[in-house]
């Protein structure tokens, strides 16, 4: 099963890199990434989706937690959470299908963006497995594109954030 | 005031502060700003080598108090920064230019990184209107040491020049230490602008674990006092934590046996009677078997390294584990502790020494003839098989000589050592009485180490005797930097345990390999006397047993440098040993002694 991470991190260049870097130095392939700057425009919020090895999951998690720039990793893999995604979606159908192909699109609750002769643009949102069940319907009907964004996660149990205060700078630390 | 997260080193003292802090307001260049930086974090000296680039800086630095050395490649300022900080505990300074100056930075971060050890790298980067467009010497410093570090920061304007430099200082002194880099464009280092001291460094995502659960902490003096079987395993983080006088007065009061790692040699005396020795692949066999037998381990700043552990299915297995560090991540990486303790173990063993006085009493005498029979089997173990110290006639045996090291040291003297065969023979025979005396690349394995770092220990601790120790291999690795230790006369005391073989891959190619020797003969070793004589020190060759007191006598005696090259017995193997991935209390040993069961 896919880890769903979800991540608040620094605006920072270099900063995704980290994050990323955690997972790709242990030869992970990243399957969905998300980010996107939160309220506070000084942070961002990261969705990533990885197949790790249950053993390690946890120790990827911690990995990220400790980066400088990572004010908070969590696992939502296995706990109460929303995921979302979104996707475009280009079909091209016959004149006949149309009708059956706009009501389909009703079905998963996704909007017309665009219409021509020759098909449609579709815009549906949902969580994963809904909308791959959405591409399957629609590829049913004939030639498709798609461009998928990737999960954004919310967890659902408030999770205290534990942020480090300031130190006094130019502390010789080894000074008694 | 000190944040609660640094680890004041008692006997360490603030350097003088030597010249008057610049006053607020005052114009200055960014290279002007970075040395006050630098001076406002005690730095006396640092290591590196200019280019292009940082040439502003080092034109800066020609009328600052800040002494530079001159090394011969960035790498070895690297390494010579590491000796100087795992000497002192300080935070250890380096310096290179953009691009081939900065990648031969990389193994000594990576170094810094795998052992833990505090360092600031400072790298020049080509003019910031240049950067990404392959101008001349460029490189991806920040993208290329990202790994590297425990941190790293590009500076983009000179106004963020000071609050960046001090949060590398702190970031690498604090929590779990590590190298910082601070990549630094041509044209910060050339900019004015009026300087404003930092006050407070914010860094809300850096989490630093100091104070250990309370509850924790009872529940393992409880598990303390209950065991019969207890070992202590103490790693580099007791060195690190400034911790030794909490673990000895801890051992003391579990009644605990303890075994330091490779990386904690000397974080308990080696003269103290609850000392056994190393654990792990060249460990010995008291050791290795205290760990397997015990029913209870208390790891202490280690991180069960497989070079320890062996196989971990078998590793202590009739035991339950106390694991105390402060990196969230190493608990529970490799082994599964019964009672998990996140924090710095000085403070954790200050508090679990008081919990353990207060509730001894509780305890009584319970376990004292279950204590008294472990002791009795760890001391049995100890003496049926010591660590081999072969001497020979006529040959010098390695043994031989790290016997006599040890000898002319009695545990005081700072060893520097390189990676290999060398390494495990020193670490085996030499005793250490306090911590930072042994000073060894331990995770990487740099070869090449061991030389530039005794230039940055020695400049730490003029006071002490330091012996460089590497093999043959290994100090090809550093030959150019004879050029420093000349040039500043300083009186480290090369050995060279010359045995024509690229050692350690020679005994696995041996054991393991049906004695195929492929590329490991070092043929073409320099006369060492000659090449010393190059650089204007004095400098030696022996191979018999008789010489081998009154030519280490005659080095230490020497005012400056000396370079003894010492021609030992070529094909002798480190013993014990545990196989790759094997237990560790099957160790092979070495095969003219039999075999215990």
């Amino acid at each position: 099963m896919l880890q769903t991470i979800t991540i608040l991190l620094e605006n920072k260049p270099g900063a995704l890199l980290r994050v990323t870097g955690v997972l790709s130095a242990r030869g992970y392939n990243i399957e969905t990434l998300t980010v996107a700057k939160t309220v506070d425009p000084e942070l961002s919020r990261m969705t990533i989706t990885v197949d790790v090895e249950d053993r390690l999951r946890g120790q990827v998690v911690k990995q990220m937690n400790k980066l400088i720039n990572v004010l908070q990793a969590t696992d939502l893999t296995d706990s109460p959470a929303v995921i979302r995604e979104m996707v475009l979606l280009r079909v091209r159908c016959t004149q006949e299908s149309r009708t059956v192909v706009l009501k389909e699109a009703e079905i998963f609750h996704a909007r017309v963006v665009d219409s021509s002769v020759e098909g449609f643009a579709l815009e549906a949102t949902g969580d994963p497995e809904k909308l791959d069940e959405f591409i399957e319907v629609m590829r049913s009907y004939g030639e498709i594109e798609v461009t998928r964004s990737g999960g954004v996660a919310m967890s659902l149990e408030s999770k205290k954030l534990r942020l480090q205060p300031p130190v006094q700078a130019a502390v010789v630390p080894y000074a008694s | 005031m000190h944040s609660p997260d640094l680890h004041p080193a008692p006997g360490t003292k603030r350097p003088e502060a030597p010249v008057k802090q610049v006053e607020t307001g005052k114009l200055m260049s960014g290279a002007e700003m970075l040395l006050e930086c630098l001076a406002r974090e005690g730095v006396d000296v640092f290591y590196g080598y200019p280019g292009g680039v940082t040439i502003p800086f080092y034109d800066s630095l020609y009328d600052h108090h800040i002494k530079h050395i001159l090394v011969r490649h960035e790498e070895n300022a690297c390494f010579a920064a590491e000796g100087y900080a795992r000497a002192t505990g300080k935070v250890g300074v380096c310096c290179a230019t953009s691009g081939p100056g900065a990648t031969n930075l990389v193994t000594g971060l990576v170094d810094a990184m795998m052992d833990s050890i505090p360092i600031v790298a400072i790298t020049g980067q080509v003019h910031s209107k240049l950067i990404g467009s392959d101008a001349f010497q460029e490189a991806d410093t920040f993208g290329i040491t990202r790994p590297a570090t425990k941190h790293n920061f590009m500076v983009k304007t000179l106004a963020e020049l000071p609050q960046i430099v001090h949060e590398a200082f702190y970031i690498a002194a604090s929590g779990r230490p590590g190298p910082v880099l601070v990549d630094i464009p041509k044209d910060v280092f050339q900019a004015r602008g009026h300087y404003t001291p930092v006050e407070t460094i914010h860094l809300p995502g850096y989490k630093v674990f100091t104070e250990g659960h309370t509850g924790q902490i009872r529940r393992a003096a409880q598990l303390i006092l209950e065991a019969e079987r207890p070992m202590v395993y103490a790693g580099g983080g007791i060195v690190a934590a400034n911790a030794s006088a909490e673990l000895t007065e801890f051992v003391e009061l579990a009644d605990s046996p303890a075994v330091t790692t490779l990386m904690a040699l000397g974080a308990l005396s080696a003269s103290h009677k609850n000392y056994i020795s190393m654990p792990g692949m060249h460990g010995s066999y008291a050791a290795n078997m205290a760990m397997t037998e015990c029913d209870l381990l208390i790891a202490l700043g280690t991180r069960f390294d497989d070079r320890v552990t062996g196989s971990l299915h078998t590793f202590a297995r009739h035991a339950r584990v106390i694991h105390v560090d402060i990196d969230p991540a190493e608990v529970g990486k490799n082994r599964n502790p019964d009672i998990p303790i996140v924090g710095d173990v000085r403070r954790v063993l200050q508090k679990l020494n008081r919990v353990i006085q207060e509730l001894a009493p509780e305890f009584g005498n319970k376990k004292a003839p279950a204590r008294a029979k472990w002791w009795n089997t760890v001391r049995g173990w100890m003496a049926e098989r010591p660590y081999d110290r072969p001497h020979a006639d006529n040959e010098i045996k390695p043994q031989h000589l790290m016997d006599e090291i040890d000898r002319m040291s009695n545990g005081q003297a700072i060893v520097c050592s390189d990676v290999g065969q060398h390494q495990m023979w020193a670490a085996q025979l030499i005793r250490f009485n306090e911590p930072r005396l042994w000073i060894n690349s331990g995770g990487l394995g740099s070869m090449g180490f061991g030389l530039p770092a005794a230039m940055g220990a020695q400049m730490a601790r003029p006071d002490k005797l330091v012996f460089a120790i590497c093999g043959d291999g290994g100090f090809q690795m550093s030959i150019p930097e004879l050029a420093t230790i000349a040039s500043h006369a300083l009186p480290i005391k090369i050995i060279v345990m010359n045995n024509g073989y690229l050692g350690m891959v020679r005994q696995w190619q041996t054991l393991f390999y049906n004695n195929r020797l492929s590329s490991v003969v070092l043929d073409g070793f320099p006369d060492a006397e000659k090449l010393a004589a190059a650089y204007g020190f004095k400098g030696r060759t022996i191979d018999k047993p008789w010489q081998l007191t009154e030519a280490l006598q005659t080095a230490i005696n020497e005012p400056g440098p000396y370079l003894l090259n010492v021609m030992v017995t070529p094909d002798e193997n480190v013993y014990p040993m545990v196989p790759a991935g094997g237990a560790i209390n099957e160790m092979v040993f070495a095969p003219e002694t039999p075999v215990a069961v």
